[in-house]
């Protein structure tokens, strides 16, 4: 496996990150150092294995569908970095 | 004052009249004053505690107080505290408060423990050393040029250095294990589900597991049955019943115990070498049944448990969005833009790192070769392990190959720090209980941590077994 700047930045588009060139750089050098690591995988065997999926042994768990209080508007707003009364704020959408 | 190795130990002097909650809060704030160059907390609430401190002793003296009354406690800051600050030790989260209580510390509170603050971490516990913490790094009490482990390094060295009698931490890959071995103490990562993860900061959620540093095995057992069990605000935690840790289990006079050959082979220093095989002979000359073991698909578990992790922390790490709380960028730009500066400006290197390699094995040209495929590795090894723990009780092994590491010692390289976790991250990947004890110490004083692993659910046995093997000597 080798993955070039184009990879990268297609990556990081989807991640919604972004790097200057430099550390672009780094990070085309050490993904691909651990990405040749994990190639060791292909050795294994795993025809007719079942993906593991879920650790918890606990299944469909299910509650009363009952109104039950949340956070109050005030308290889901408490940490936002730019809000008014009722709403987060964030840069305009539509021009 | 002297120092308290577990809670039995403090009531018996509250209940003489020598001590108080308060004098002790007051005396683990010294400490912590006294040592502020260790870097472990990133948030003291002194004036909080001893508040708390005088309520309890009024209850005390009153005889309503919980089983936690005298235990102080200090919390590594991935868990929700409401009211407190709560940032995963990211520049992403700086200023956040939490809104509502892990369901541990509510659990906690409510058996009258008090907390005396959060404490330093790898950013959201990635990392192997404490110094991926954007707050610097946490020292090694015992050599403060030496990491104390990570990614719960502050909760470790918090219980080693007295700034409290026990700390919550969270272990994906070892990240309880390998710090208390690094800071002789005991860490205690239980069977995944055992403990509700509802308010803890999510990293690897199929891995998470709130762990708990103590000095003795009865104070880790005694905190493990209260905040154990079934739990509304977790859909994947467990039913089962939480047994009675604190009460044990009768050690039988043979258990079947394997020793990982590994655990004993070229990759491991000598002195952790010398003291493993020392347990093993221990064991032997009390009777036990003692068998080398080796465990299947060993060179595969840190690559499956980076792909999946990775990949994991990818999807749990984009709520990190600047818009709902957390750092958002100053500059000017449209939405898309202020997602990726907001994210760039507060994620640290490691973790932009494992956001990228995770959303690379998740995106549709690679999901099958990687993501899919470490899965199927992940049961193979999950069924090897279970199978080996219907044989043996127990499966010992060190803790890390070495004792702590200088600081800066793999800054260069972090797919050599990523090997020391090789001991540790089967358990996470398998989903069963494990547990690092203290073994001794090499020639420069520095911790060895022996790990011992049973099968799911067997904290009771797993427990039980530490303490006799702590006592043996």
């Amino acid at each position: 496996m080798s993955i070039d700047k184009e990879t990268i930045q297609k990556i990081a588009h989807l991640a919604r990150l972004e790097f200057n060139e430099e550390k672009e750089a780094e990070m085309v050098k050490s993904m691909n150092r651990i990405l040749d690591w994990m190639e060791v995988l292909n050795k294994v065997d795993t025809e007719n294995v079942k993906p593991l999926t879920h650790m918890s042994a606990e299944v469909n768990v299910l509650r009363v569908d009952e109104i039950r209080p949340g956070l109050s508007h005030q308290e889901a707003l408490l940490n936002a970095p730019k809000k008014d009364s009722d709403y987060f704020r964030v840069p305009k959408v539509l021009e | 004052m002297k120092r308290f190795n577990s809670l039995t130990e403090i009531r018996k002097e509250i209940l003489s009249g020598n001590l108080t909650c308060e004098t002790l809060v007051n005396y683990y704030l010294e400490n912590i004053n006294k040592k502020k160059h260790l870097n472990v907390f990133l948030e003291v609430y002194s004036e909080e505690a001893l508040k708390e401190a005088k309520l309890i002793d009024a209850k005390l003296k009153n005889g309503t107080a919980g089983k936690l009354a005298g235990m102080v406690i200090g919390i590594k800051d991935v868990i929700s505290h409401k009211g407190h600050g709560l940032q995963a030790a990211s520049q992403i989260l700086n200023g956040f408060e939490a809104q509502f209580n892990a369901t541990v510390i509510d659990r906690l509170l409510r058996e009258d423990a008090i907390i005396i603050g959060r404490q330093n971490c790898d950013e959201f516990a990635m990392g192997s050393s404490n110094e991926n913490s954007s707050f610097g790094p946490v020292l090694n009490d015992a050599d403060n040029t030496c990491v104390p482990g990570g990614s719960s390094g502050g909760s470790a060295v918090a219980v080693q250095a007295d700034f409290c009698l026990a700390s919550l931490g969270s272990d994906t890959g070892g990240s309880v294990r390998q710090p208390a071995s690094f800071c002789g103490v005991i860490g205690l990562k239980p069977t995944y589900s055992r403990i509700s993860r509802w308010g803890l900061v999510a990293y690897a959620s199929s891995f998470d597991c709130i762990g708990i540093f103590t000095r003795s095995i009865e104070d880790n057992a005694l905190l493990l049955e209260i905040i154990a069990g079934a739990d509304d605000f977790d859909s994947t935690v467990s039913f089962k019943e939480v047994e009675q840790y604190s009460k044990g289990f009768p050690i039988p006079k043979k258990l079947k115990i394997g020793y990982l050959k590994e655990g004993i082979g070229n990759g491991v220093s000598a002195s952790v070498k010398e003291k493993t095989l020392g347990s093993i002979a221990k064991l032997k000359a009390q009777g036990h049944d003692l068998h080398e073991v080796e465990i299947p698909f060993l060179d595969y578990i840190l690559p499956v448990y980076y792909i999946l992790t990775t990949a994991e922390a990818s999807s749990n790490l984009s709520r990190f969005d600047g818009v709902r709380y957390g750092h958002r960028t100053k500059e000017q730009t449209d939405l898309l833009g202020m997602y990726k500066k907001s994210r760039a400006e507060g994620f640290g290197e490691e973790v932009k790192k494992r956001i990228m390699l995770g959303t690379f094995v998740l995106s549709a040209s690679y999901y099958d070769a990687y993501y899919t495929k470490a899965q199927k590795v992940r049961r193979l090894i999950k069924d090897k392990t279970d199978e080996l723990l219907a044989e043996f009780d127990f499966i010992i092994m060190p803790s890390a190959p070495t004792t702590a590491f200088k600081i800066n010692q793999f800054s260069k390289d972090a797919l050599a720090m990523y090997l020391a976790d090789v001991f540790t991250v089967q358990a996470n990947i398998a989903g069963i209980p494990a547990i690092s004890i203290p073994n001794g110490v090499d020639s420069n004083g520095m911790p060895i941590g022996l790990q011992i692993i049973s099968a799911s659910f067997t904290e009771n046995k797993l427990l039980s077994f530490s303490d006799y093997l702590l006592n043996l000597n």
